[in-house]
């Protein structure tokens, strides 16, 4: 079978800066490492592999310097590595995102399962997986926390909603994106780090792709960051310490009795 | 007059009360721009009068109920498809649905396919008169900084909005209320995917976003023994217990209790934090709440500044206080 993963890249700091003029985020000269939550999304693609003949590609679509974060992912067991990475792409919403995977999918494909994580630690959005699904016109389970069969016939799963959990078998090709209680990640081998060392990551771009220029990087997103502020939130405070604690948890208690269980013995 | 879709959510036999939050922001928005208010239910039964009767006064102008026997839990494609039909039917302006496990993968896929813009987990949302533009505001970059998108070119403009963040209407809203069936074509609804099982949470297990009282409990306490304080309190007065990501990543309780910005967002009456330090991942969760209890060792503590009354001092030794003073005030 062949398996896609869907990674991005994220800043290794929370210092990030946006670019006031276009409201994106400033990446240049911030290290970037796996999105913590697609590791995830990888460890199940690379547990799948193990039990047959299978095969993981991982794809990122980003500038240049995430290449070195897909190369970690061929350290952990990847077969192949992609970048995405072109100008064009640039300034890209969820949007514009996933129609570049989704195209890269089409062009590059079948695959047969594509992972995706929960959501990345920048944008915090979890868009990018279901709507790559939709764009690809396949199944798509989100809140994946068990992945409990995989076969010709389909994969089942267990997502957690809600108001409990459900079990899903879904055709493939599908995509499913998963939550972290999923599995625990592995770190990188010794052995897998010099493979890594050596691997090349392929790169592609928009000429490749041929996607119509209106549908890609900040002019094909149809989102645009107007403005940026600092969360306001302020509220005036009656502290008490020392000597005063007594009245503060008086204070407390005073408004908490209403609550108090009336049975309660 | 053009539409604002509110995507409603079932959940077992109710509608849940991300619905009626959205439709209290839908009516305020309307006031300042002329928009009809509708909500859209997919459901595998038919509804009951008091069901539309209590989504009309919840501020709905208009009903589009479509029925499918595959509507009974949230299933990806025939959700994505039948609302891509019912939105290119309407041609709203606005959708709105609850950032819940389903809404925050029903509507990427609908955008996907609707070919539009979505703002995911909005806390904010207002709209620019001379345009229509709907402007979202949102938590960006871990909560350090409040982002306002805008969707100029593109209709829908859509959003999701994390339960709790809005309120229901106060009163009831007086509309004429019209119930709209959508007819659903068996080519909308076609799937190969399938529920196999479903287990539902325990009873009695209320949920940190629908508590009145919440107690949460940071990397402050320590170690996982001193989080029985909080337990005993919490049992007293019926209460739900909170936590920051620190003591959930730590494993000394689940996810489900996590409040902030991955975790969930809450509008309790009362809210105390015991040896929270307040960073602003987790007051993106809790600001909400109506009156916020600090309790920390350091004075300094970001959290006193979010607090409504902070107390300096050690978590464990207040909270066991406190339960004793509660305790002498039952057996009176
Ligand atoms: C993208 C992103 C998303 C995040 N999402 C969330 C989220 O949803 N929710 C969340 O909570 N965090 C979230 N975080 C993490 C957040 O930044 C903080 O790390 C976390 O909230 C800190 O938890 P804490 O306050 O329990 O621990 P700490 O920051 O370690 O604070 C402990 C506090 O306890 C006090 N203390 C110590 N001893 C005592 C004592 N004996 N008695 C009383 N007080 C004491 C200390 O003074 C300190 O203020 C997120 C971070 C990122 C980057
Ligand atoms: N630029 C990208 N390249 C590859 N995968 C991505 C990219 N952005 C998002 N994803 C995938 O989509 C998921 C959700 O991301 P997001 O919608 O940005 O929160 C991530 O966990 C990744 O699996």
């Amino acid at each position: 079978m062949k398996i896609l993963v869907l990674l991005k890249q994220v800043p290794d700091s929370d210092e990030v800066k946006l670019n006031p003029e276009t409201g994106t985020m400033i990446r240049e000269g911030v290290g970037t490492v796996i999105n913590p939550l697609d590791l995830h999304a990888l460890e199940a693609a690379l547990r799948i592999k193990e039990t047959g003949d299978h095969s993981v590609t991982v794809v990122s679509m980003g500038p240049p310097v995430a290449e070195e974060a897909v190369k970690e992912a061929i350290a952990m067991g990847a077969d192949r590595a992609v970048l995405l990475t072109d100008r064009k792409f640039a300034g890209a919403d969820t949007w514009a995102t996933a129609m570049a995977l989704a195209r890269f999918a089409e062009l590059k494909g079948p695959f047969d399962l594509i992972l995706a994580g929960e959501k990345a630690t920048d944008g915090e959005t979890g868009q990018v997986g279901p709507e790559t699904g939709a764009m690809l016109g396949i199944p798509v389970a989100t809140y994946v926390s068990r992945i409990v069969k995989l076969d010709e016939s389909g994969i089942t799963i267990e997502r957690e909603v809600e108001d409990g959990k459900e079990v899903w078998k879904l055709p493939l090709p599908s995509l499913v994106s998963v939550t972290k209680d999923v599995n625990e990640p592995r770190l990188p081998t010794l052995n897998g780090k010099k493979l890594a060392r050596k691997a090349s990551v392929e790169r592609i771009g928009n000429d490749f792709l041929g996607i119509d220029p209106s549908e890609i990087g900040l002019k094909g997103s149809p989102t645009r960051v107007v403005r940026i502020g600092t969360p306001k939130l302020s509220r005036k405070v009656e502290m008490y310490e020392g000597s005063k604690i007594r009245d503060g948890i008086d204070e407390i208690k005073k408004r908490l009795v209403p609550y108090l269980e009336v049975n309660h013995e | 007059m053009s539409d604002l879709l509110v995507i409603a959510e079932r959940r077992g036999n109710e509608i849940h009360s991300s619905t009626f939050e959205l439709l209290g922001k839908a009516r305020e928005l309307s006031i300042k721009r002329p928009l009809a208010v509708s909500v859209v239910l997919l459901s595998d039964k038919r509804i009951e009068g008091d069901e539309a009767n209590a989504l009309f006064s919840g501020g709905a102008d208009r009903i589009i109920l479509a029925v499918d026997g595959s509507f009974g839990r949230f299933n990806f494609e025939p959700f994505t498809k039948t609302l891509a039909a019912i939105v290119r039917e309407f041609a709203p302006e606005i959708v709105l649905a609850p950032a819940t496990t389903s809404g925050r993968t029903y509507m990427p896929g609908l955008a996907a396919l609707l070919k539009t813009g979505l703002t995911a987990d909005c806390t904010g949302l207002d709209i620019e008169e001379e345009t229509g533009n709907l402007l979202q505001t949102r938590p960006a970059i871990g909560g350090n900084v409040m982002a306002t998108i805008k969707t100029p070119n593109h209709r829908p403009q859509m959003a999701t909005v994390r339960p709790k963040t809005f309120s229901a209407l106060k009163e009831a809203y007086q509309s004429k209320g019209e119930l709209v069936h959508f007819d659903v074509t068996p080519d909308l609804t076609q799937t190969v995917a399938k529920l196999i099982e479903f287990h539902p949470i325990g009873e009695g297990q209320k949920g940190v976003q629908d508590a009145e009282v919440i107690i949460a409990g940071g990397m402050g306490l320590r170690k996982v023994e001193n989080m029985q304080p909080i337990y005993r309190l919490s049992k007293m007065i019926n209460g739900t217990i909170g936590a920051s990501r620190k003591i959930v990543d730590s494993k000394w309780i689940g996810h489900e209790a996590q409040v902030g910005l991955s975790g969930h967002t809450v509008k309790p009456k009362i809210y105390i934090a015991a040896g929270i330090s307040g960073a602003v991942q987790h007051i993106a969760g809790m600001q909400t709440a109506e009156f916020i209890v600090a309790i920390n060792r350091d004075r300094n503590a970001a959290i006193f500044n979010f607090a409504d009354i902070g107390l300096v001092g050690d978590a464990v030794e207040i909270l066991n206080e406190l339960a004793e003073s509660l305790e002498s005030e039952v057996k009176r």
